[in-house]
């Protein structure tokens, strides 16, 4: 019990992947809490490689961490933007008044 | 030891609760803040791990930039986010059956997980330095620092060129043009010339100033 071993933070790791799964099922209409959802499953993913990389004594899984967490800067800031011109543009952020590309 | 596992169950179930939370709440503005509790419960596991690193970029990453980027956009934007709930019942069961097959997969396939024996020493960058260099023990900063500036450095600099891009895009995107702002133009103010900015009348004796030749600063 007293032992934390990798599976104790592959089991956080599930649990938060899967409450992200899941909030992007119970928030279907707004943009934002489904971009939070995402945030918590590459936090998700992160634990992952980092629990990895300790347990297999291998420092790369942190590096890759690292470029996870790039890429959740740069989809946050981006996906954020175009959320923003939207709204300027529509005046609504749910998901299913997105369709303007549809044709 | 026990005090590092009651640690771990603490940041665990403090992680969880939150990422719960996040998906719940009413609020979006809760929803930001219980995020943020989150990323810093993961900086603690992080931590216990021995990636403080990581642990130090979580926080100021996710913390400083995303999370506040998200309260940011979250209180911009004029929504009635009471409308935006409506589905919330009408999503729960599915929602929760999926959530509830994906984690019985992961638990299947960590639970029959066996790491290969040995593959421990094939690592490219072991965290624990061997025997020979204990002397002068590397922290984890200093380790990955070795390896993301030697092995991984085009991975790095185009990790950067991301960021760049991402920045870069996100001004475009929200940039936007006002018509009919009247804006200082210094440039105009300090480029302008006696000749065109003075008009100099001659006023006859006893007479009124007549027509000005043009308007100053028109």
């Amino acid at each position: 019990m007293d032992e934390i071993s990798l599976a104790h933070y592959l089991t956080v790791a599930a649990i938060l992947f899967t409450l992200g799964v899941f909030g992007i099922f119970l928030n279907r209409k707004n943009v934002i809490i489904i971009m939070m959802s995402i945030e918590l499953m590459l936090l998700a993913v992160n634990i992952n490689f980092v629990a990895f990389s300790v347990a297999l004594n291998d420092l790369v899984g942190q590096v890759f961490a690292m470029f996870v967490l790039t890429v959740a800067a740069a989809e946050a800031a981006i996906g954020l933007a175009i959320l923003v011109v939207y709204f300027r543009n529509r005046g609504t952020i749910e998901v299913e008044d997105i369709h303007m590309m549809k044709g | 030891m026990i005090f590092a596992a009651i640690m771990f169950y603490v940041f665990a179930a403090v992680t969880v609760a939150s990422g719960v939370l996040v998906v719940s709440a009413r609020n979006p503005v809760h929803s930001v803040l219980w995020l943020i509790l989150a990323f810093f419960n993961s900086a603690g596991l992080f931590i216990l791990l021995g990636a403080e690193f990581l642990a130090m970029i979580l926080v100021i990453v996710y913390v400083g930039a995303v999370a506040v980027l998200f309260l940011f956009v979250v209180m911009m934007l004029d929504i009635n986010f009471a409308e935006l709930r409506s589905g919330f019942m009408r999503y729960l069961p599915i929602g929760a059956l999926i959530g509830f097959v994906l984690l019985a997969e992961l638990v299947l396939v960590f639970g029959h997980w066996v790491i290969a024996p040995g593959v421990g020493a094939l690592g490219v960058a072991p965290v624990t330095a061997p025997a020979a260099a204990q002397a002068a023990p590397l922290t984890n900063t200093r380790a990955l620092g070795n390896l993301l500036y030697t092995r991984y450095l085009f991975g790095f600099q185009t990790a950067g060129v991301i960021l760049l891009v991402a920045m870069i895009g996100a001004i475009v995107l929200t940039l936007r043009e006002r018509a009919g702002v009247r804006r200082q133009r210094i440039s105009e103010q300090v480029g302008r010339s006696r000749a065109e900015a003075v008009a100099i009348v001659k006023v006859p004796l006893g007479g009124a100033v007549g027509e000005p030749v043009r308007e100053p600063g028109e």
